[in-house]
């Protein structure tokens, strides 16, 4: 029967039918569903690691171990995991492995929007691409017995456009693969260097079975259309070029490193006009270029961005999609923000009141940087913000650091929060650093770590005990305050800014989308006699306080409070009161 | 509806709104009616209160998972300032429907930009076939303002003349069992709705 699902769903699918029995995951936009997906099924072994660089040494033991072995992330956790991906290419493997890089173009949900093909070029990978959710499950499928046929490790590229499109797939029977036996191969598993030499022989001899391979491979055909225009393309692209150029003939590649060297010339040769249609970087367009093959690409589509039916249809046709409708009143952006009751904001607003530089990390708590908070100095990696205090610190020198911060989501320090904090110790720094523990994975969906004490299945295991992993490292100011509580909150990082050593504050509260995070309880109104209008609950950004610019006063949403109380702790003039209150 | 052209209706609102729910609804119809079927969702940091979109479009052949501008049949906004935003999406003639709710994004909030008090007037001034309705407020009556979007499905379902037995099947089989009743009152409520302002949407 066909079935209805986003392309994540459909990667896990392929997976288990094609007999995968591990899975190791981090959490990350647009890649978190699928081991979501893969640990609903029967048979399978399925974890979220701490960080991705984790998830891939799993799944590398777990491949040498003899299983079919799913590891997934997205584009960014690859370089975290980048060091162990460029090995691994060398020893190969014994079950088939398969490393899904869910891609981002357009940054709906990213820091940046690297393209991750390039990885299969530089690690010597074969990279396989789909375009859509039948595609994913069966390439998917097909990238086990690749893997194990040639000996390598093969990356599934998705981007968010797929990971998150819902379409038809037809469920098939899964295969059981038995274990493979392990056998102890030191010259293939112990990357010394006179091993590895060896080994970077094996790869090179590979590279050259993939490349014959592609030539044949069922995965890139030509669609033979008008001779004019040859359109070669990869992933969702292709769905844009069908929708908008039915007539042309494409040459949809599947795999997209290597990339078939024979197929792609004879086409080039029998259509008057070549165009390369990828979303960022020209990875098909340059190799194209090198073998004197003149294409059109990037000197028409952008590098940037994510592409549309209507880019292509303006830049290759010349014709401007019809807006049938224009409103001429200017819009505002509604960028996302944190949610009424966020235990995040009550850190932000003091940081904001105190006018501390803020190294800061990813997770919700980014949306700090935005106004009115606007509490964030720096982002730039998970993990980054300890390691960019102390930094700050060693530059401007120590008097610096009695007026700086860095901030940091539970997550985030279990991912690579720890190591920095190290250095901070071992370099003798002054740095605070705060760990927001909302008690979960907040940003991409609320997913379980180590410091909740659940698994990726909800079971109990040990909780990491962040207060002692602060301390175990040498850090000997270590306290926890309630971020709801402004006073506890600012009275806690006036003594520990002062402190002549490494502090931290551990934030605690569970968000507040979490059942049972405790709020929702009481609700609060605005008097509308004693408020005085002068907006200081509007600075704390939280949609449950709106302004009544024609009354020049604040109100409730009781639709949207969720009591957290907040507003009342900054209210001066006591106008906010607990009740239902009367409108 | 011509079964071999592509329909296409946009649903946009604001994140935690609950269109990702309404947009899997309509998809499941349109799959139990025998459609291909393509889906676009918006997962992650957007779903934190940002602007968000869900398209979904159905057919014989589907190809794009994203709707062209001024190719949606529909466009469905659970909130009014997201009506505008995303107008530029509707097709000459095509449906406008609105959910009469407020949600004031940062830069109001912050008193950095005004709300345009009169947009949705002044969306129905621009475009003749556009609805709107209080979602929010008849859901409340149904016993959850949360349930707005099931409001939206059902005032949906009888503007697209979608078979209602098939939406009333889909919801129960997506919407989770302790707030079942209340959504099935909430798609009441819509279908009649839908059916006293006597939309008629010719989807050729
Ligand atoms: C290397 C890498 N992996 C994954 C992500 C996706 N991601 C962004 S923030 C985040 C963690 C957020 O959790 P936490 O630090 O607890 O903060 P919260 O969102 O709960 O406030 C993740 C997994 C990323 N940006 N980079």
């Amino acid at each position: 029967m066909k079935k209805l699902m986003i392309g994540n769903e459909a990667i896990a699918r392929g997976a288990y039918e094609a007999g995968a029995t591990v899975g190791a995951a981090y959490p990350g936009t647009p890649s978190t569903e699928i081991m979501e997906f893969f640990k609903e099924y029967e048979g399978v072994y399925a974890e979220w690691a701490p960080n991705e660089k984790v998830a891939l040494e799993v799944g590398c033991g777990a491949s040498l171990g003899g299983a079919r072995t799913l590891v997934a992330m997205k584009h960014v956790g690859v370089n975290v995991a980048a060091d162990p991906l460029y090995t691994f290419s060398y020893t190969g493997v014994n079950g088939g492995l398969v490393l899904v890089s869910a891609d981002d173009p357009g940054m709906h949900s990213s820091q940046n929007e690297q393209d991750n093909r390039g990885y299969g070029k530089f690690a010597k990978l074969p990279v396989l691409e789909p375009a859509d959710s039948q595609e994913a499950k069966d390439f998917v499928a097909l990238a086990f017995s690749l893997s194990e046929e040639f000996d390598t490790p093969v990356m599934v590229r998705v981007t968010t456009r797929l990971a998150h499109s819902q379409s038809m797939v037809e469920e098939g029977e899964r295969r059981e693969i038995p274990l493979k036996p392990y056998v102890k191969d030191a010259a293939k598993y112990v990357m010394l260097p006179g091993h590895a030499r060896l080994r970077h022989v094996e790869v090179e001899k590979r590279m050259a079975a993939l490349r014959r391979y592609v030539e044949e491979s069922p995965l890139n055909r030509v669609e033979w259309g008008s001779r004019e225009t040859g359109v070669i393309t990869s992933g969702v692209s292709y769905q844009y070029v069908k929708e908008v150029m039915p007539e042309v003939s494409v040459l949809k590649l599947g795999i997209v490193n290597p990339l078939p060297e024979k197929l792609i010339r004879d086409f080039a040769g029998q259509v008057k006009r070549v165009v390369v249609v990828e979303e960022l970087e020209p990875v098909i367009e340059e190799q194209l270029r090198a073998w004197g093959i003149a294409v059109q690409g990037k000197d028409v589509l952008p590098r940037t961005g994510e592409y549309s039916p209507e880019l292509l249809e303006e830049r290759l046709l010349g014709r401007k999609a019809a807006e049938a409708y224009a409103l001429d009143a200017a819009i505002p952006p509604r960028p996302p923000l944190m949610c009424p009751g966020c235990p995040h904001r009550g850190v932000f607003y003091t940081l904001n009141r105190m006018k501390l530089t803020v190294c800061g990390d990813i997770g919700c708590y980014t949306l700090g940087a935005l106004k009115p908070l606007a509490a964030m100095d720096t982002t730039i990696c998970m993990g980054a913000s300890i390691g960019t205090a102390l930094g700050m610190e060693k530059a401007r020198g120590a008097e610096w650091a009695r007026k700086a911060v860095a901030v940091i989501g539970d997550s985030t320090f279990v991912h690579s929060g720890i190591t920095p904090l190290i250095d901070v110790v071992y370099n003798q720094g002054m740095s605070t650093v705060i760990i927001l523990d909302n008690e979960t994975t907040a940003m991409t969906g609320h997913q379980n770590h180590p410091a909740t004490g659940l698994t990726l299945n909800n079971t109990d295991t040990v909780r990491l005990d962040l207060e002692s992993v602060c301390r175990a490292v040498g850090v000997k100011r270590v306290r926890t305050v309630d971020p709801l509580n402004l006073k506890e909150l600012e009275n806690a990082l006036q003594e520990e800014l002062a402190a002549r050593e490494p502090s931290v504050i551990i934030a605690r509260r569970p968000c507040a989308l979490i059942p049972g995070a405790g709020l929702g309880e009481k609700s609060y109104y605005v008097d509308t006699v004693a408020c005085k209008g002068c907006k200081l609950c509007i600075k704390l950004g939280c949609t449950g306080v709106y302004w009544i610019e024609e009354e020049k006063l604040a109100r409730i949403n009781p639709d949207l409070c969720v009591g957290c109380g907040l507003c009342l702790q900054v209210c001066k003039l006591d106008a906010i009161l607990e009740g239902e209150g009367k409108e | 509806m011509n079964r071999q052209s592509v329909t296409n209706i946009m649903i946009v609102g604001v994140g935690g709104q609950g269109t990702l729910l309404t947009s899997r609804v309509i998809a499941r119809v349109a799959t139990k009616m025998g459609y291909d079927v393509k889906v676009s969702e918006v997962h992650g940091m957007a779903q934190r209160g940002g602007s968000v979109v869900s398209q979904v479009r159905f057919g014989g052949k589907v190809y794009s998972p994203i709707i062209k501008k001024g190719d949606a049949d529909v466009v469905l906004a659970f909130e009014k300032l997201e009506a505008g935003r995303w107008l530029g999406y509707l097709k000459q003639g095509g449906l406008l429907i609105i959910n009469d709710e407020r949600v004031d994004p940062l830069p109001v909030m912050s008193g950095e930009t005004r709300y345009p008090d009169d947009i949705a007037e002044r969306l129905a001034r621009l475009v003749p076939r556009t609805v709107v309705v209080d979602a929010t407020g008849m859901a409340r009556s149904c016993g959850s303002a949360r349930a707005a979007n099931i409001v939206l499905v059902g005032l949906l379902t009888r503007a697209m003349a979608l078979p209602a037995e098939l939406v009333a099947e889909a919801i129960q089989e997506m919407v989770p069992a302790k707030v079942l009743d209340i959504n099935l009152r909430a798609f009441e409520t819509g279908l009649e709705y839908g059916t006293n302002c006597r939309l008629k949407v010719n989807l050729a």
